[in-house]
């Protein structure tokens, strides 16, 4: 596999006194001759432009250094962005980014159908009609919304299976499984509670069967319907109820357990997949190699490169 | 303790906190975090219990019985249905209309005669609309297959009990719908399930009634 080229911070935002040199004659100012006396030929005075110009070129960097002072930002940030992941990692790891992505994909369009729905029994189907037909690219939103569930549904199925199958969700990490079925859950209430709200016919009658399924659970069955429907029968308040459900309850619990989801990966670390053979353990140089506390040159004994 | 080992520990003994006397039975800062603790919690239970209550408050709460006239007495017969649209829910407009399908008790299948029977269209399976097949006497359900006799007893499907029924009245020669129940497979009513429980016998207590329906005439 070829060696991807290792990202580099741009100097602009990185503040001065922590610019990597340039190597001696690699890079920076061309070299011209060497002045022969400074008090003869003094290099030219900068002017006020000049000055300006260098204090602009350092503004971006000095701006991130005043955040990061005041936050400490960087070090988390170091940390997060540039961690180890093991060999092996291949292109099933982004199912769970991909899951993320068609969340912030749903809150996204969501905000903006939220501007021109209305979460009104009577009105709610003219709504939609309104946002498919007459407003600009609207049946664009609509349609990414519509899909974008599905996508979510299928994508965090299989970041699920990816997680089971590599074996990912044992110890240390059962409790980031347990949060990922909490999240599994709230996005299949989601997608319950958002399919009744264009309040057509297939959604109206969706829900009913939705919600007498949920309600031939013994006990308490009969109940949690009536809780969801906010009575006896599918009524006016059933459709408030779904929408507050949909776009202010669960959402924002979701919001909350990606970040707990993701705060234990980047604790925690991910998972080499099972074909991974694990390394020898690094049998310790002798100390016979080592001299004054400087390592000797050349390859380690067991052959394995430092990278 | 271990004596002589102990004392000049003793000797370096912390200072008594402030506001310590002899015999008190907390510390002043234990005594503050409960207090301030347990505050918080009645303030905070000040908001959390109400804002549940008015969230869970439907499941208690019966609306009005609602009647509502489908036509003179005329207009039903004995041996077959006839279909009317009522309101069942107030205030979504055709959403809350629902179907039943009405005729009078027939003396052949041991009703009591002179009354009324109104058949709901739902399906007791999941919901779906059933429709009254003239040509077959029977109720069949186009979602799964589910299929009720001319009385609304379930012949087939995967259907778990007979049809739901309303009750009905006469007022000024006029047929009225009233409230919705459920029967048990011998055709006795109790109070309405959803479509998907069963009624009768242990079921009647692993599905119980909800405050939210009205009891059984």
């Amino acid at each position: 596999m070829p060696k991807l080229p290792t990202l580099k911070i741009p100097d602009a935002v990185v503040p001065p006194p922590l610019r990597k040199p340039p190597k001696p004659g690699a890079a920076g100012e061309p070299k011209g001759d060497a002045p022969a006396d400074l008090k003869t030929s003094p290099p030219p005075s900068k002017t006020d432009g000049d000055r300006l110009l260098d204090q602009a070129k350092d503004a971006p960097a000095d701006v991130l250094a005043w955040v990061d002072q005041r936050t400490g930002a960087s070090g988390f940030l170091t940390g997060m962005l540039y961690r180890k992941v093991p060999k092996g990692t291949n292109w099933f790891y982004t199912l769970g980014s991909a899951t993320l992505f068609a969340f912030i994909v749903q809150a996204t369009t969501g905000v903006f159908l939220a501007m021109f729905y209305t979460p009104s029994a009577t009105q709610a189907y003219a709504s939609i009609s309104h946002i498919n037909n007459d407003v600009p690219l609207g049946a664009l939103v609509h349609g990414m919304h519509k899909w974008g569930s599905s996508v979510m549904v299928i994508l965090i199925f299989l970041h699920m299976g990816r997680t089971f199958f590599f074996g990912a969700y044992k110890y240390p990490r059962e409790l980031n499984w347990v949060i990922g079925v909490v999240l599994l859950i709230l996005t299949m209430t989601m997608a319950f509670t958002g399919y009744l709200l264009p309040f057509d016919q297939r959604s109206f009658w969706a829900s009913i069967v939705g919600i007498n399924i949920n309600g031939t659970g013994p006990v308490v069955g009969p109940y949690l319907s009536d809780f969801l429907r906010a009575g006896p029968e599918l009524g006016a308040t059933t459709l408030s109820r779904f929408y507050a459900i949909h776009m202010l309850l669960v959402p924002g619990a979701i919001i909350a357990l990606i970040g707990a989801h993701m705060y234990l990966v980047v604790k925690l670390g991910t998972t080499a997949p099972p074909w991974v053979k694990a390394d020898k353990p690094k049998v310790a140089a002798p100390v016979a190699q080592l001299d004054a506390g400087v390592e000797s040159n050349g390859a380690s004994p067991n052959g394995a490169s430092r990278s | 303790m271990n004596g002589a080992e102990e004392a000049p520990r003793q000797q370096r003994a912390k200072p008594d906190p402030p506001g310590y006397f002899e015999g008190e039975s907390m510390t002043r800062r234990r005594a503050f975090t409960i207090a301030a603790q347990g505050l918080g919690g009645i303030a905070g239970a000040a908001i959390i219990l109400p804002a549940v209550g008015f969230a869970v408050a439907p499941i208690f709460h019966r609306g009005k019985e609602r009647w509502e006239a489908v036509g003179p007495t005329g207009d039903f017969v004995e041996d077959t249905y006839r279909q009317v649209v009522f309101t069942e829910t107030e205030g979504i407009g055709d959403a809350g209309k629902t179907t039943a399908y009405v005729r009078m008790s027939s003396k052949e299948l041991d009703e009591e005669p002179g009354k009324f029977v109104a058949v709901s269209n739902r399906c007791v399976h999941l919901g779906c609309p059933v429709r009254f097949v003239e040509a077959a006497g029977n109720f069949i359900c186009p979602c799964h297959g589910g299929v009720y006799d001319f009385q609304g007893k379930r012949i087939g499907g995967p259907p778990v009990r007979p049809l739901d029924q309303f009750q009905t009245r006469v007022r000024g020669g006029q047929v009225e719908i009233g409230p919705r129940y459920s029967v048990t497979s011998q055709m006795e009513p109790v109070r309405a399930r959803d479509p998907g429980e069963f009624t009768g016998g242990i079921w009647e207590y692993l599905y119980p009634p909800r405050p939210s329906t009205f009891p059984p005439p």
